[in-house]
């Protein structure tokens, strides 16, 4: 839609003032988000930009923020290096093992390998616990949603289900309810059973949560899948579980990542149920910013919130990745 | 149906209807079987939870639980204002607030039944500590007519024997105190109630039992070495003067003095006049209205809490202005949310139509955009506003800095609706967005251009024919940002103050604060209605298959 050539002076007024009127609606989308960034680096504890850093003076900005939040306690370089080594060997070998060329799982392993080597022997320090609990509670949260929800998935895709439509209004539920009310019934009856304030009482909360995110990608990969290719499997005389894992699990693996990826971020960015449904065993790092930003709000917060941001464009890029990848599959363009 | 030429048959022999049918019924099994674990998985861990919450929003057997011989007895006590109940009613207060005090329950009731009438919890309270003093010049008497009483021994010996055909398990009475003390009470082992004493002195007996399991059981002592509770000795008080003594046993020469030692001080002894001197306020009717309004172990109290009526002796009626908060607060989330919704819209709407009718590339980029924040942690984007919406922070710093506002007129953008209103429509806008641009995705942009050849103005074209046709998209995410917006906690929590809070927020109160779970179970069933009609509106509209996530 570009302007044509006899549009009329007003018409070129309102096609300039809507580009504008756009601009300062996506500015305000993303600005909020832009702007904590440089202010994670104020060398001094405002919430604001110091002369000194409008100047771009150096002395202005400092990491002093990111020291608070990855804590100086223990031993963190040593860990990190023999984590971040241990991890790129492992996965290195184990893809030299496999024959493939890709790179992109030995970066993945390396991190893996980081985040490990720094969580590793951490105890009591104020951001490092929560973040340790946090990769404590979600990887487990994610593998049981993602474990069963494909499974489900699979089971709901088929051709004659007895309840279809009541069967996914109970799973998609976790979804539709507002969490404080999940978080209110989970807390009252996690309690009755002794499950609140344990740490699997998070996970099995955090995993309902995740399942809806599961079930729905899954279900929407399925409709992609072509049924003939596991009957021709079956034909050729595969069991169930070797079509499962041979045939349809490799097609279908994009939407189960990109679900697990929906659950993880569900549970690592959760903060109302584990509120509830924790004690202070369980303090996770949104639960751990939300108490800062109640209480006392110090400029920390502000070095954890560009961390979490670095880490969800990780994920974002990762998800348009496997969506383009998943519409390649399906022999359609990716757009 | 077999008709002359008998039923087409499968390969196998059987009829082919029956085949089929059986290859159906393993699908459906199959595909049944594949949903079990998770379907199991989420009832119990989710759909439990909530029809927990139901069923506290309704459930209050706090006070039929804890007082239970005095709620019967207040069966047949009206409130009339005036009256008060008879004197078996106070005697049944006294060994139920006996038992619920040794068992430390009467001060949860207390607090309970405060939220209904101001002043009933420190009552119960000071009550509980002064039972100790009820009828203690009969005591008195009792241990001076005999010093046997102030042996331990001597109490197990009366009642308690090792006998099984001489006694008896004392079901009723381990029904009574089980329940006050909310904890399955017991005899110890191989100890029986005697049955002739129990004939002889029934209630001494009853309170002796419930002392002797509550010792045996919570203190985890031994009952013939502990001294009896005073209620104890009341209750023998009250058999002796009951009439001539039938008890034939070594004690009986004890309990024949102690017999003549009480007559005396329980000739002018009541338990009503024994509350009173406790404190006044057992002698205010309304206080006993209350009990027995909230006897019942199913309430409609929470609901009516929740919509500013207050259930009281004389029926449903609503609470003073002052303290009418609720309805109010329902009106500002609705309000509230139905503003987020319409600034979505708002800013929504040019987004999604500049996406829809850019190049792919261009609206790709802009996607980026909008889905940033929407993979954003919401911890993250709410810390932001509440970092740029401070008096000092960077949007007031700006309109300093631009002139608009004087330094000492700073905006206050955060702790009222208006930092509520802005965080969540920041929040919120990439779910208006992204329905809004598939529906817009679907519009051929012909229609305009057929419409322009046809001389509709740019505005009639598009208020026309464009408008109508991307409403379907507006309903989507107007109710998607509305459900989403009613049940918020967080930003509203951290950028509402007092004057910004959601419904939501009084949930989260008074579960984590005042501790009033069935009134939070009430106001988050409320809750849960208005979203599931919503959810079923949606459903109706748009689909529950039609949800996207993130494109």
């Amino acid at each position: 839609m570009g302007l044509p050539p006899y549009a009329t002076t007003g018409q070129r007024i309102w096609y300039y003032s809507f580009r504008v009127i756009c601009g300062l609606i996506l500015f305000f989308l993303i600005a909020p988000i832009i702007t904590i960034i440089p202010l994670s680096f104020n060398a001094q504890d405002f919430f604001t930009f110091t002369p000194e850093m409008l100047r771009f003076d150096p002395a202005g900005y400092s990491l002093k923020h990111y020291q608070a939040f990855f804590g100086t306690e223990g031993a963190p370089w040593t860990g990190l290096i023999v984590g971040a080594l241990i991890g790129l060997a492992v996965f290195a070998a184990l893809f030299y093992w496999r024959g493939s060329k890709n790179v992109l799982p030995i970066i993945v392993g390396a991190a893996l390998g980081l985040v490990i080597g720094k969580m590793w022997g951490i105890e009591g320090t104020e951001w490092m616990t929560p973040l340790k609990n946090s990769l404590k509670i979600a990887p487990v949260a994610t593998l049981i949603s993602v474990s069963l929800g494909t499974l489900a998935a699979i089971g709901l895709s088929q051709a004659h289900v007895p309840f279809r439509r009541a069967i996914m209004a109970i799973l998609i539920s976790p979804m539709i309810v507002p969490l404080i009310i999940s978080a209110a019934g989970m807390y009252f009856f996690y309690s009755r059973i002794g499950l609140q304030g344990t740490y699997w009482g998070v996970v099995l909360s955090h995993a309902a949560l995740g399942v809806p995110f599961v079930i729905i990608t899954v279900t929407a990969t399925l409709v992609g899948f072509d049924k003939s290719l596991t009957r021709a499997a079956a034909n050729l005389g595969a069991n169930p579980v070797t079509t499962f894992f041979r045939v349809q699990m490799p097609l279908i693996l994009p939407g189960v990542i990109s679900g697990g990826l929906f659950a993880f971020i569900t549970s690592f960015d959760e903060v109302v149920v584990v509120l509830f449904v924790g004690s202070v065993g369980q303090q996770t790092l949104p639960w751990q910013m939300f108490t800062g930003l109640r209480e006392q709000i110090s400029p920390t917060i502000l070095a954890a919130a560009t961390v979490l941001i670095s880490i969800s464009v990780v994920l974002l890029v990762t998800l348009e990745l496997l969506r383009r990848r998943s519409e390649r599959l399906r022999g359609m363009t990716p757009g | 149906m077999t008709d002359a030429t008998g039923p087409i048959v499968a390969a196998d022999g059987r009829p082919l209807k029956v085949s089929l049918n059986r290859a159906l019924r393993r699908e459906k099994l199959r595909a049944f079987l594949l949903i079990l674990p998770l379907l199991a998985f989420v009832v119990i861990s989710f759909i439990a939870p909530i029809f927990d919450m139901l069923f506290r929003s309704v459930q209050d057997d706090i006070t039929s639980r804890t007082l239970p011989q005095t709620v019967v007895a207040l069966n047949d006590w009206d409130y009339t204002g005036e009256a008060l109940p008879s004197e078996q009613t106070y005697e049944a207060l006294y060994y139920d607030m006996f038992m619920a005090a040794e068992a430390k329950k009467h001060t949860a009731l207390g607090s309970r039944l405060n939220y209904e009438t101001t002043g009933i919890s420190s009552l119960f309270r000071q009550t509980g500590r002064a039972l100790d003093d009820v009828g203690e010049d009969v005591i008195e008497a009792m241990e001076d007519a005999s010093a046997a009483f102030d042996d331990s021994a001597f109490w197990a010996g009366l009642f308690l024997t090792e006998d099984r055909s001489a006694g008896n398990n004392a079901a009723s009475t381990r029904a009574w105190a089980s329940t006050v003390s909310n904890q399955a009470l017991r005899l110890p082992a191989d100890v029986y109630l005697s049955n002739a004493a129990e004939a002889a002195l029934p209630n001494a007996a009853r309170q002796y039992a419930a002392f002797a399991m509550f010792t045996h059981t919570v203190d985890e002592d031994v009952p013939a070495e502990e001294d009896p509770w005073e209620a104890v000795w009341m209750a023998l008080a009250q058999d002796l003067t009951a009439g001539a003594l039938t008890y034939d046993g070594p004690e009986t020469a004890d309990l024949l003095a102690a017999q003549t030692a009480v007559a005396g001080p329980m000739a002018g002894f009541a338990f009503t006049d024994a509350f009173l001197e406790q404190d006044e306020d057992w002698g205010d009717a309304s206080v006993w209205g209350t009990i027995q309004t909230f006897s019942s172990p199913y309430t409609a109290g929470y609901f009516l809490t929740a919509i500013d009526l207050e259930l009281t002796p004389d029926g449903a009626q609503a609470v003073e202005d002052d303290v009418a908060i609720y309805v109010t607060l329902f009106w500002r989330t609705m309000w509230m949310s139905m503003t987020i919704t319409f600034s979505c819209i708002l800013l929504g709407y040019p987004i999604a139509w500049l996406m829809a009718n850019l190049p792919d590339r261009s609206a790709n980029l802009i996607m980026i955009l909008v889905l940033l924040p929407f993979w954003t942690s919401l911890l993250v984007r709410t810390s932001a506003w509440k970092v740029l919406l401070q008096q000092q922070g960077v949007i007031n710093d700006v309109l300093v800095w631009v002139g608009l506002v004087g330094d000492g007129s700073r905006l206050a953008l955060i702790n009222n609706a208006t930092g509520t209103i802005i965080a969540m429509t920041h929040i919120l806008l990439p779910f208006m967005i992204l329905p809004l641009y598939s529906v817009m995705k679907g519009i051929p942009p012909s229609y305009l251009r057929a419409a322009k050849s046809l001389g509709a103005t740019n505005w009639t074209a598009f208020w026309r024919v464009y408008f109508p046709q991307s409403v379907p998209g507006i309903g989507a995410g107007s109710i998607l940002v509305f459900i989403l917006s009613i049940g918020y906690y967080i930003t509203p929590e951290i950028v509402g103050g007092t004057k910004g809070v959601f419904i939501s927020n009084r949930i989260a109160y008074h579960i984590s604060s005042s501790l009033n779970w069935g009134l939070a179970a009430a106001l988050g069933t409320i809750l849960l209605v208005v979203v599931l009609a919503l959810y079923w509106a949606y459903d109706r509209i748009v689909g529950i298959d039609n949800v996207k996530l993130g494109g």
